[in-house]
């Protein structure tokens, strides 16, 4: 591992700041649809904001919100948000080789990872620039519990969000991410492959799953390009 | 929903638990070891395919159906701009503007 000087750490961390702000901007708004939504369903407004304190993942706060809002109960709302999440368990892999420390602080800094902040604070070649993804991850937490907040207090006044056209923000969002990683050919096409495993698997498995399978194209990826 | 208040709770403080577990896991069990070079190159191309994954299931799929829908061509004009190297808060604001708006219709 590179030995990281101060200076060259509040440098990253700066950099991170800047870089994460566009996305918690947008992140605020994705934040605003959840409280909305949540208080929709029958949450209370401290219901709403505490969930996005304390699981700030937008994507399984969806996936367990859409469970329960259809009537589904707390296993399978836990299960669907924890396969949403399954994707950070392969970011948390990635991640830790960059990591210092025992196993506590290794687990505090894991904390810090949201999709942007891993994908930003990756260097191209597998390892990853940690004080950058802290400061990826700041301004996005402070906008997303933020975010909430006001959602959760003024999602009697918004009404129906979905005329408000709030839920075309998550995807491109994600988009904006993906089309950063298109690198080279294989990258572009595992990709391809990876949305099409996805889409076919959905009417066949349970929201969340499609996700999780798609990743597996990554390792075919790797193995017919070594082949 | 069918839940109570109390479950909510439950249902938070569990969400809340199995992240932080999910996002701890790799960090703690695989230490500071560095990964096989064939392992690093499967990560490199994990972030990709999930996140084209994320994508096309949240524009094209509502549950265990394929569905368009105006987000679907809100994302879609989204994409363009975003490929065209348009800001991404701009991207955003038009995405939500062109789904409205078909809403709206």
């Amino acid at each position: 591992m590179r030995a990281e000087g101060g200076e060259e750490q509040h440098a990253s961390f700066r950099r991170g700041l800047r870089l994460g702000l566009p996305f918690a901007a947008v992140g605020f708004f994705l934040s605003v649809s959840f409280g909305v939504l949540a208080r929709q369903a029958g949450f209370s407004v401290a219901q709403a904001s505490v969930t996005a304190m304390i699981v700030f993942a937008g994507s399984a706060q969806f996936a367990a919100l859409s469970v329960v809002t259809a009537g589904g109960g707390i296993p399978a709302a836990l299960t669907a948000g924890s396969l949403m999440n399954a994707r950070f368990l392969a970011m948390g892999i990635a991640l830790a080789p960059s990591l210092p420390g025992g196993p506590w602080r290794r687990a505090a800094q894991g904390q810090t990872v949201v999709d942007s902040s891993w994908a930003l604070a990756h260097r191209g070649d597998g390892t990853f620039d940690r004080w950058l993804l802290f400061g990826t991850t700041l301004p996005q937490y402070v906008a997303w519990t933020l975010g909430s907040v006001v959602g959760a207090v003024s999602g009697d006044l918004l009404g129906d969000t979905d005329r408000l056209g709030l839920d075309a923000i998550y995807p491109v969002f994600f988009l904006s991410l993906l089309i950063a990683e298109l690198r080279d050919r294989v990258s572009r096409r595992v990709a391809l492959a990876g949305a099409l495993v996805a889409l076919a698997l959905v009417p066949l498995a349970p929201p969340g799953i499609p996700i999780l399978a798609a990743s597996a194209v990554a390792l075919v990826g790797v193995v017919r390009r070594a082949g | 929903m069918t839940l109570t208040y109390a479950q909510v709770w439950w249902l938070i403080l569990g969400l809340a638990a199995l992240t932080a577990l999910i996002k701890a896991a790799g960090p703690v069990l695989l230490g500071g070891r560095a990964l096989p070079p064939p392992v690093t190159r499967v990560i490199v191309l994990m972030a990709p395919t999930l996140l084209s994954a994320l994508v096309v299931t949240s524009v094209l799929a509502a549950g265990r159906s394929w569905s368009v829908g105006a987000h679907t061509v809100g994302v879609a004009v989204a994409a363009l701009m975003l490929w065209r190297r348009c800001p991404l808060v701009l991207s955003v604001l038009v995405a939500v503007l062109v789904t409205a708006g078909l809403r709206a219709l």
